[in-house]
């Protein structure tokens, strides 16, 4: 294609800027994936933690102390807010990611496979929540 | 034919996906929100001894070890497949940072968790 000279056509390439901000369905898609980064950070901080807590009592209460840091309660708020939208994105597309499974003979609705999986994340969080209140003393 | 490395990271993206939406919320909130803040939990619910028995018992720290390493191996796939979608282009030295990070983030895991010990 090039003779050496720079080319004088200009062919149109359609600006890709922004392209997930046109249309909402995008944006979703957007958000849902964007969860990674809150999943990632959440498996980082718990390293670090484990770490922390190898190395002994005295790192082990730097790292509690970090948690309460300003800084890292409003991380957490963040975090919480993005496992949230996960929670419900994961269950959302759940039904075009697992194979159709039948009932009675008859194909379990899209809708029946995300309110399941709705409830299970509700039943779970509670059931943990529950878990640790009851561990605490 | 060379058999594909593919299902393997998708079996482990699918299996964190999972496991992060049933119970990424709660364990942000206790170990993020309510025990920094002593809210409904006391801030000692984390206090050295408490987390140490945690991570000694083969139930702890078998419970660690999945979060962490499930978490890290479905946030770089997640993140990988998206690099596209920010204008990244995602070649082999993509592959290998982000399966790479997880890796890292599994084995540093692993070696902690059995230096607390048993």
């Amino acid at each position: 294609m090039s003779n050496g000279k720079a080319s004088v056509r200009r062919p149109y390439v359609r600006p890709m800027r922004g392209w997930w901000r046109r249309d909402p369905f995008f944006v979703r898609y957007m958000a849902r994936e964007a969860t990674a980064l809150a999943v990632l950070v959440y498996a980082i901080v718990l390293t670090v933690g484990v770490v922390r807590l190898a190395q002994g009592e005295a790192a082990w209460n730097g790292w509690l102390q970090a948690l309460r840091s300003p800084a890292s309660l409003l991380l957490h708020a963040v975090l919480l807010v993005s496992m949230v939208v996960h929670a419900h994105s994961w269950f959302d597309i759940m039904p075009k990611t697992m194979p159709i499974i039948f009932v009675g003979g008859r194909k379990l609705t899209a809708a029946t496979i995300q309110r399941i999986g709705w409830a299970a994340t509700v039943v779970v969080t509670c059931a943990v929540v529950a878990l640790a209140w009851w561990a605490r003393a | 034919m060379k058999r594909s490395n593919a299902p393997i990271f998708w079996l482990l993206f699918g299996a964190g996906g999972m496991l992060s939406a049933l119970l990424g919320t709660a364990l942000v909130l206790i170990t993020g929100i309510a025990v920094p803040l002593g809210w409904t939990l006391p801030t000692d619910w984390m206090s050295y001894p408490r987390a140490q028995a945690f991570a000694q018992h083969w139930l702890g720290k078998g419970f660690l070890f999945v979060v962490i390493a499930l978490f890290a191996w479905h946030a770089v796939h997640r993140i990988f497949h998206s690099l596209h979608d920010v204008g990244v282009h995602a070649g082999m030295a993509a592959k290998w940072v982000c399966y790479g990070t997880a890796a890292v983030l599994t084995v540093v895991a692993a070696v902690a968790l059995l230096t607390i010990g048993f």
